[in-house]
């Protein structure tokens, strides 16, 4: 592959594009296609063909358009009408329209703010291109930040870049990109290696999944510009293996850039040289903990080791490792393409460029979403995920998952981003954002997400194994109505030592769920503990719990 | 010290063996490959046995307690045969609060086995997971590897029930 | 340790509860406390063994640090300063000992090593007298199908080191933990009897090693399973030979 080859490829695609007067792209992420939409792209196809538009009109799969809750959603490119809940038989409706007016009964708004209000710079390329076919992702500049890096960047030139745009890790601790990029690439080694974590295993997050689905030569371009900065030639990827669609779009994105020699040896005629594998998780949430991931790609159970040394220093095989997660990567090409400055222009001062949220739970619009840095939750909420549905009131957002915390209303403008959340007790964390209102009771809720850590604890050390083990035992009482004041007490010791003795990231951010209610929601706790009483009426206490024995 | 330590023969004429074998092959047999290999016996035989364990620990040369260690660690193995239908209910933070926890206790009374288990007559299979990534969609269900969006408790065992009886 | 690479190592000064102490670079907090005569708590670390910062006793305060550190693990570095046992740490480790006796089935009056346990004399020497949290009883197996050797997963606090002494000494690698979370045992090759075991060399070292009475040797009564301090010596032999 030369640079010429590259940019004949974006040119034919935008030719054959050109000739086509209709492209009627049907959502083909795992949101839609769980409605449906393979039915419904098949159905398109063959109304094209049976009013013979096959010349003029194409249908195509593509990434995730974010409003999951509406799918299957089909949009015609040229026009960017969107149709909302659209079934097989509503095909031939939406062919017969085609340049004239839309299907009035299935038009979505794209003019509410949850199209308005984003600003898309992971999710670009999300819903509007091919993630099957590589000539679309070149296309859309796909692979530019790489031949850039590769033919006009040195190494430390890239690290500069990375580090001037301010992008933080986005998996959940936000640490400096470049700052780790520039540690790995100083880091003596003969080998070093790329590893890009997509083990998205927070319950309520989706934000992976849909990036790997929707546009997968995204995150291995990344990738490649992160060998190339740091002087990798391998790389791997872990996926969840609960992600069957984005494990197979991987596979074969990886194919295909290894065909155009996008991926192998040489890339670009220049002396980089750089191959990606896909590894799959098996079903452990610690395995998003960095160390724990290197084990797991190691072929070995799933554990964490203390840090230091970290992995730039110390990773996989004991050599050097860049780990960084999927949204991160996928941040990678628009920086270099455009420059760090650009993206440092986007965003707060303390948290720049944008977050994807996976908004869920009591929420009109649930699905996927790009936001800047720094909009505030009441905007992601109430204008974006169009406000509480059935007319109940909010009670409070829980985000990071079971390493998060939940934030309640007075806190809902301020601005989101790494140090606001973690001053309200929560965390940025991969990007779940789970909604809930009045008839969610807070202590249910600590205790599900204590339940979550205590199977998913590896078991290594004894804090979080035994620690969290003991910590539900105490939320199962308090959502009993059998707890006594000094069993609260015992609760709020052991979170304090669960966080501060736990080995990793899981054990120590364990008892967060339980703080951040505890600090907003001690009342709730304290109905259950003194009244026996569940004020969300989710916790069957007393008489109720006698009537169901 | 020259030790003759030859491939070990496929535990039967099974031609799925094979795929195992070329898993192992594409990864040069080395001892990281363990949970790819494992995934792959999985995915064919739909459970990991104990012959299957030992063979892909002779072949790798990974001692037999680690590969029973990984393959009990990771919750996706499974050491024991699956129903003829599987129903994998999400329990993912989203579809918790939009209301799992009923969908699952519907199954369970009439299915009347817990998570994790399979009816005696092998037709069912109830799994409850961690996410599937779904939660725009929740509460979400997995019919036999389709998934099913928005499920009420009526839906679920109304699928479930035909599956039995069928 | 090979002579020729001893010299390349530089010499770090540190200080251990506000004393100054000098140690090799490649030395942990652990080893620097020990030979000055400081204490501190361990029960899945063992000297010949790779450490592996399991058990959290060993946690020490490291100024400038924000999480507290494990000394088995943790390699010195110039000018640290290093408290071993402040008000925090003692109330931590404690809890972390009560936890431990929660877990299990953990009855001293009917165990082989009691007197003779680590578990037990950790639990005098921290001055942790009775546990607040309720005991989680799990019903848990005795596996007495080796000739001489017995387990009992009732006594077992997964420190893990029959688990690599098996492996790294013996080179057996015959025990492994299953399961993850409170549901973690020691097994033996595929979860079998003991006694069945294929690559056991019924050698004895993972019952040496165990810091309380889970593997034992069959025949012994209440109190009378004493172990043997080998591994400083196997270790001692095998450098010399290098």
């Amino acid at each position: 592959m030369t640079p010429e080859e590259l940019h004949k490829i974006a040119e034919t695609e935008l030719e054959a594009k050109q000739q086509t007067q209709h492209t009627l792209c049907v959502c083909m992420a795992a949101g839609c296609v769980s409605t449906h939409s393979d039915k419904v792209k098949e159905s398109l196809a063959q109304q094209i063909e049976k009013h013979g538009l096959k010349e003029t009109c194409k249908v195509k799969g593509v990434g995730c358009m974010g409003l999951c809750m509406a799918g299957p959603l089909v949009a015609v490119e040229q026009t960017g009408a969107l149709y909302q809940m659209v079934a097989p038989q509503d095909a031939e409706e939406i062919v017969k329209n085609l340049g004239k007016q839309p299907v009035k009964r299935l038009v979505c708004d794209t003019t509410q703010p949850f199209f308005t209000r984003q600003k898309k710079i992971v999710l670009e390329n999300s819903g509007v291109v091919d993630s099957e076919r590589i000539e679309e992702y070149i296309a859309a500049k796909g692979y530019e930040g790489l031949l850039e890096a590769l033919t006009s960047m040195n190494q430390a030139e890239v690290v500069e870049q990375v580090s001037k745009s301010g992008l933080r890790g986005r998996g959940g601790a936000g640490f400096p990109t470049g700052l780790k990029w520039g540690t790995v690439a100083k880091a003596r080694g003969e080998r070093k290696f790329v590893i890009c974590n997509g083990d998205e295993g927070d319950p309520g997050a989706f934000m992976d999944r849909s990036v790997l689905e929707s546009d997968p030569h995204r995150v291995l371009e990344g990738m490649a510009i992160g060998g190339y900065a740091v002087g990798a030639s391998q790389g791997y990827i872990y996926v969840r293996a609960e992600y069957p669609l984005a494990v197979k779009r991987l596979k074969d994105a990886i194919k295909q850039a290894e065909r155009l020699g996008l991926l192998g040896h040489n890339i670009f005629g220049t002396t980089f040289s750089f191959n990606i594998e896909v590894r799959l998780g098996a079903g452990a949430f610690v395995c998003g903990e960095e160390t724990a991931l290197i084990a797991s790609v190691e072929g070995k159970r799933g554990q964490p080791r203390p840090r230091p040394p970290f992995p730039a220093e110390r990773g996989l095989w004991d050599c050097p490792t860049l780990i960084n997660n999927v949204e991160t990567f996928a941040n990678i090409p628009p920086i270099i393409r455009n420059g760090g400055e650009w993206f440092a222009g986007i965003g707060t001062e303390k948290g720049k460029g944008t977050k994807v949220f996976a908004l869920a739970g009591a929420v009109k619009n649930t699905g996927l979403i790009e936001v800047p840095m720094g909009i505030s939750l009441r905007e992601i909420i109430f204008e974006i995920g169009g406000g509480i549905p059935d007319g109940k009131k909010f009670k409070a957002v829980q985000t990071g998952g079971p390493s998060g915390g939940c934030i309640p209303e007075q806190f809902l403008d301020m601005q989101v981003d790494y140090d606001s959340l973690a001053k309200v007790g929560s965390i940025m964390g991969s990007g779940g954002m789970i909604v809930m209102d009045e008839t969610s009771c807070m202590v249910d809720v600590a205790k599900f997400f204590m339940e979550f850590c205590m199977t998913e604890s590896c078991g290594k050390c004894v804090p979080c194994r035994v620690g969290t083990k003991q910590m539900h035992e105490l939320l199962s009482k308090i959502t009993d109505g059998t707890a006594t004041d000094e069993n609260l007490a015992m609760l709020e010791e052991l979170c304090d030592v669960v966080k501060n003795t736990s080995l990793c990231g899981l054990g120590m951010t364990a008892p967060n769920p339980v703080v951040s209610t505890l600090r907003y929601f001690r009342d709730e706790y304290m109905a259950h503990i003194h009244d026996h009483r569940c004020p969300a009426g989710v916790c069957k206490i007393g008489k109720e719990q006698l009537a169901t024995v | 010290m020259v030790m003759n330590l030859t491939k070990p023969a496929m535990p039967s004429d099974d031609k799925r063996w094979k795929i195992v074998n070329a898993t192992m092959r594409r990864h040069g047999h080395s001892q990281h490959s363990l949970i790819e290999a494992l995934h792959t016996v999985q995915e064919i035989f739909g459970y990991l046995d104990e012959t299957a364990l030992k063979f892909v620990a002779k072949s790798l040369r990974v001692p037999l307690s680690k590969v029973y260690g990984v393959a009990t660690f990771y919750n996706f193995f499974t050491l024991k045969p699956q129903g003829e239908h599987t129903c994998v209910v999400c329990m993912g933070t989203a579809c918790y609060i939009k209301g799992a926890p009923q969908i699952l206790e519907a199954i369970e009374h009439i299915a009347k086995i817990k998570p994790g288990e399979t009816t005696p007559d092998r037709k069912l299979s109830v799994i409850s997971a961690r996410c599937f990534g779904s939660c725009g969609l929740a509460p979400a269900v997995v019919f036999d590897g389709e998934v099913a969006a928005k499920v009420t408790p009526a839906a679920a065992t109304e699928k479930i029930r035909r599956w039995m009886n069928s | 340790m090979n002579p020729s690479a001893q010299k390349t190592l530089s010499v770090k000064t540190l200080q251990i509860n506000g004393k100054d102490v000098s140690a090799r670079e490649d030395q942990t907090i652990l080893d620097v406390a020990r030979e000055n005569g400081v204490f501190i708590p361990t029960l899945c670390n063992l000297d010949g063994l790779t450490p592996v910062g399991a058990c959290r006793l060993c946690l020490v305060e490291v100024k400038g640090s924000r999480r507290l550190l494990p000394a088995c693990i943790t390699q010195v570095q110039d000018n640290m300063e290093v408290s071993t046992n402040t008000e925090t740490l003692v109330k931590y480790r404690k809890m972390i000992l009560e936890l431990l006796f929660a877990e299990r089935n953990h009855v001293c009056s009917v165990c082989v090593s009691n007197g003779h346990c680590e578990l037990q004399a950790m639990a005098q020497k921290l001055g942790v007298d009775h546990i607040r949290y309720p005991y989680l009883y799990p019903k848990l197996a005795v596996d007495a199908s080796h000739d001489r050797f017995a387990v009992d997963h009732n006594r077992c606090i997964l420190c893990q080191r029959c688990v690599r002494v098996c492996d790294e000494i013996e080179g057996a690698h015959t025990w492994d933990v299953q399961g993850r979370g409170t549901a973690s045992l020691v097994i033996t090759d595929l979860n079998q009897p003991w006694g069945t075991s294929e690559s056991c060399t019924s050698c004895g070292k993972c019952v040496q090693v165990c810091p309380t009475g889970t593997l034992f040797e069959k025949g012994r009564a209440s109190g009378e399973m004493t172990k043997r301090e080998f591994l400083p010596y196997l270790t001692l032999m095998r450098e010399e030979r290098v």
